[in-house]
């Protein structure tokens, strides 16, 4: 019974998502007051019935109601209750239910926080999310329905993937999702101000804040992602430049590049046309994403089962919401982009480099994850691009990028003279420069990589604190929220590059083959093997491994990594043990037995400042969220709204 | 020419010039760096390049794993059940590595057997490509779990 009320409740959200998509666009239309004003009851009705649906499916997975296909196939009555929770978003219907309901939050808070918006706008806004939610819904009732049954009804459940049974996979999708989902509203903006014809940059002022949250959203679940698959896949790796990593990846660029353009939009009026077409773009990359992992064409932890009427939904969706906006942009867009003037040397003019850097690096990685697909489908071959293509033109992309940050927020709207900001920017660089060469001596095995990240982060580091001095020293003026999440998220970017490089330069890697009682040496640090004893935990029996680490005489750490078989079959799960301080990870994981006399084989890993990787990931999230906090968004809102 | 039109005509040119940077960097990194997937039995046709880097796709063959005792060193055959190929890797395998799963070896023919650097792994038969499932659907057909000619 609970699992029909579910779908019938899912089935009532996609009739009000109907309505919500054709009344108030109909009512906008027409100029029909009391027609546009159902878009906001009809939002939150849309939220209401998808958070039941949502609600009764996990219901259903918690008193294990295994005639459920969906809860039979994704839970083990041996599981525990924090992943029967995620369990529901542990598959491929479940997930796309939480994509709906996300959607139907997003959709939601717009109508809350839009009050100050003119009728017609909001109308055609929540109508332009009403249409992404039918085509998500659908996709969802047809294709993959998670309240589906099963006969005969199986006596006890197959369980979670024992790769998801793990705190960091409960987070991962929500976050990641909420960012992906979030562009929908830069994108519904977009189309609503393309409908509407009039481009002021107030459109671009509203939608500022929800950009800057998404993209913090996103930050944040692809940095959880890699984190996720740092420890747990027990290949020490943060970022493999998988297909599906990459599909995440695109719209984060690009949606990079968008929060950078809409600013410029806003304050200038400058570069409207390319707002607008980057508000599609990212949300159409996020949504090329979803059909890269859900259509099974990829093949990787994350694509469930293939099944081509699910690709070809997805794929027909996405042709229609491309191919539509892309026309509606073709034969709306202003064919005036009549800004103010900027000449060659502005802060216009480093922002427009800064967007082409960020979106060639995004049609890079398309091209890199599009090919194999491209080259299967012309029967070229299976061609697999690996990832030094990726790490090669990504590292030649942001090589400028790095070089250049530091002058944007120092050089002036419109125009500017070069030699200035080079005259204030010249000491931090030389110094920079100083500090690079140091570490070329103190980390002698590190070689270029080293110092360039090294110089990276200072230059950035400095470069920002340049800013902050002429900013005390001019008029003392204040700092906005805006400017603290730029200044945020811009630290970020030194420190995410610092821990990028140093890591990849000093890290040591090493597979031995480990007889009880070895000792191995790594760096200074050494890793004693003391064998392998059985343990039981609650689902699932591991091998339970015992390394002891010294430096010198001194114990820093003793790791337990482990081997686990879980109790509903399947394979094998390695679960690396990981001693962390802030400049260096000590990592090991188990491989296999070797003999019958305790040998196994072991992964020793030391993986210095790995961890500023997700520390600069943090802070570029901290600053998205300051920086849609600013007060400039709401108060400006308000005094237009009622002039 | 005014201002304007001048400003634009820079953009453009700027803007194919990019590109066509872009463009030859792509490929050139794209050639650098592809490897094509070859079943065993191409490799036996010499269709798989013979000093170049590609990978070889197919099924752990049964009772074939050996490993060199107390070692990392471990030798394999991969198969299409038509035709096999030996690999030899020195390192950890992939927890979802066994006999009778499809994998993933990359690396090189040398004397005849394939030296791989990475082995990876997949879930179950819907992620093996499509020629190799031809193959083994054929394999099947002929009611053989045989694991071919060496």
């Amino acid at each position: 019974m609970i699992p029909e009320l579910g779908q019938i409740s899912l089935i009532l959200s996609l009739l009000v998502a109907i309505l919500m998509a054709s009344i108030p666009l109909w009512g906008a239309h027409a100029n029909n007051k009391s027609l546009m004003q159902t878009a906001r009851p009809l939002a939150h009705a849309q939220l209401f019935f998808i958070v039941v649906a949502f609600a009764l499916l996990t219901y259903s997975f918690t008193v294990h109601d295994f005639s459920v296909a969906y809860v039979q196939k994704n839970s083990n009555s041996l599981l525990p209750f924090a992943y029967q929770i995620s369990a529901v978003w542990g598959a491929h219907e479940g997930s796309l239910l939480l994509w709906i309901m996300i959607l139907a939050i997003w959709t939601s808070a717009v109508a809350i926080f839009s009050k100050q918006l003119p009728e017609t706008v909001i109308a055609r806004v929540l109508a332009v999310m009403g249409m992404i939610s039918i085509g998500f819904i659908a996709f969802t009732l047809f294709t993959s329905n998670p309240f589906a049954r099963a006969f005969p009804v199986a006596p006890e459940g197959v369980d979670l993937n024992p790769l998801l049974q793990d705190p960091g996979l409960i987070f991962h999708p929500p976050l990641l999702y909420t960012g992906y989902v979030g562009f929908a509203v830069a994108f519904a903006f977009a189309i609503a101000a393309l409908l509407d014809g009039k481009l002021d940059a107030q459109w671009i002022r509203w939608s500022r804040p929800w950009t800057n949250i998404a993209w913090a959203f996103l930050t944040l679940g692809i940095a959880l992602g890699s984190f996720w698959a740092y420890y747990e896949l027990g290949w020490g790796g943060w970022w493999f430049w998988d297909p599906v990593e990459n599909a995440s990846f695109m719209p984060w660029l690009v949606g990079a590049a968008l929060i950078h353009s809409q600013a410029v939009t806003e304050k200038r009026g400058s570069f409207k046309s390319w707002t607008l077409l980057l508000a599609i773009a990212a949300f159409s990359l996020s949504l090329l994403g979803t059909f890269l992992v859900r259509s099974g064409v990829l093949t990787s932890v994350h694509a469930f089962a293939s099944d081509p009427e699910r690709g070809l939904f997805i794929l027909s969706f996405l042709i229609i919401v491309v191919g539509g906006s892309l026309v509606l942009f073709a034969v709306r867009a202003p064919s005036k982009d009549a800004g103010q003037p900027f000449t060659a040397y502005s802060r216009e003019t480093l922002l427009l480099l800064n967007n082409l850097l960020l979106t060639a690096a995004a049609a890079m990685v398309l091209i890199g994850t599009l090919f194999p697909l491209l080259a299967d489908t012309l029967k070229l071959g299976k061609i697999s691009v690996g990832s030094p293509y990726f790490g090669f033109l990504f590292t030649l992309l942001m090589l400028p990028l790095v070089m250049l940050l530091p002058f944007g927020p120092l050089t002036r709207w419109q125009s500017d003279q070069a030699s200035k900001s080079v005259k204030l920017l010249l000491p931090w660089a030389v110094l920079a420069l100083v500090a690079g060469g140091i570490s070329f001596f103190f980390w002698p095995g590190g070689g270029i990589k080293t110092v360039a990240g090294v110089i990276a982060a200072i230059w950035i580091l400095l470069g920002t604190f340049a800013f902050v001095r002429t900013r005390f020293k001019n008029s003392g003026s204040r700092f906005t929220a805006e400017m603290a999440g730029m200044m945020s998220a811009h630290l970020g970017v030194g420190i995410f590059f610092f821990g990028v490089l140093m890591t990849e330069s000093l890290s040591i890697e090493k597979d031995v083959a480990a007889k009880p009682g070895s000792n191995f040496s790594l760096r200074g640090y050494d890793f004693r093997f003391d064998g392998v004893e059985k343990v039981e935990g609650p689902n699932y029996i591991a091998d339970r491994g015992t390394v002891i680490i010294k430096n010198g005489d001194k114990v820093i750490a003793t790791l337990h990594p482990e081997k686990r078989m879980y109790a509903s079959g399947g394979n094998s799960m390695t679960e690396a043990a990981i001693n962390s301080k802030l400049h260096r990870d000590l990592y090991v994981a188990l491989g296999e037995p070797l003999d019958d006399k305790g040998s196994w084989a072991l992964r020793l890993y030391v993986k210095p400042f790995i961890r500023f990787i997700w520390l600069g990931t943090l802070l570029m999230a901290i600053g998205g969220f300051v920086v849609s906090f600013d007060k400039r968004f709401k108060r400006r809102n308000a005094a237009e709204a009622n002039p | 020419m005014n201002p304007t039109r001048t400003r634009r005509i820079w953009f453009i040119v700027l803007l194919l010039v990019v590109a066509a940077v872009a463009g030859t960097l792509i490929t050139f990194a794209m050639q650098e760096n592809m490897t094509y997937l070859y079943t065993p039995t191409q490799v036996k046709n010499k269709e798989a390049p013979e000093d170049a880097n590609f990978r070889l796709g197919g099924v752990v063959c049964e009772g074939s794993i050996k490993r060199t005792e107390s070692t990392l060193a471990v030798s394999f055959s991969v198969t299409d059940r038509v035709n096999q190929i030996i690999v030899l890797h020195e390192g950890i395998l992939p927890d979802m590595f066994k006999e009778g799963t499809s994998i993933i070896a990359t690396g090189k023919m040398q004397g005849g057997k394939f030296t791989a650097n990475e082995v990876l792994a997949k879930h179950d038969e819907t992620y093996t490509p499509k020629e190799m499932q031809d193959a083994m659907k054929k394999a099947k057909e002929l009611q053989t779990k045989s694991c071919g000619a060496l």
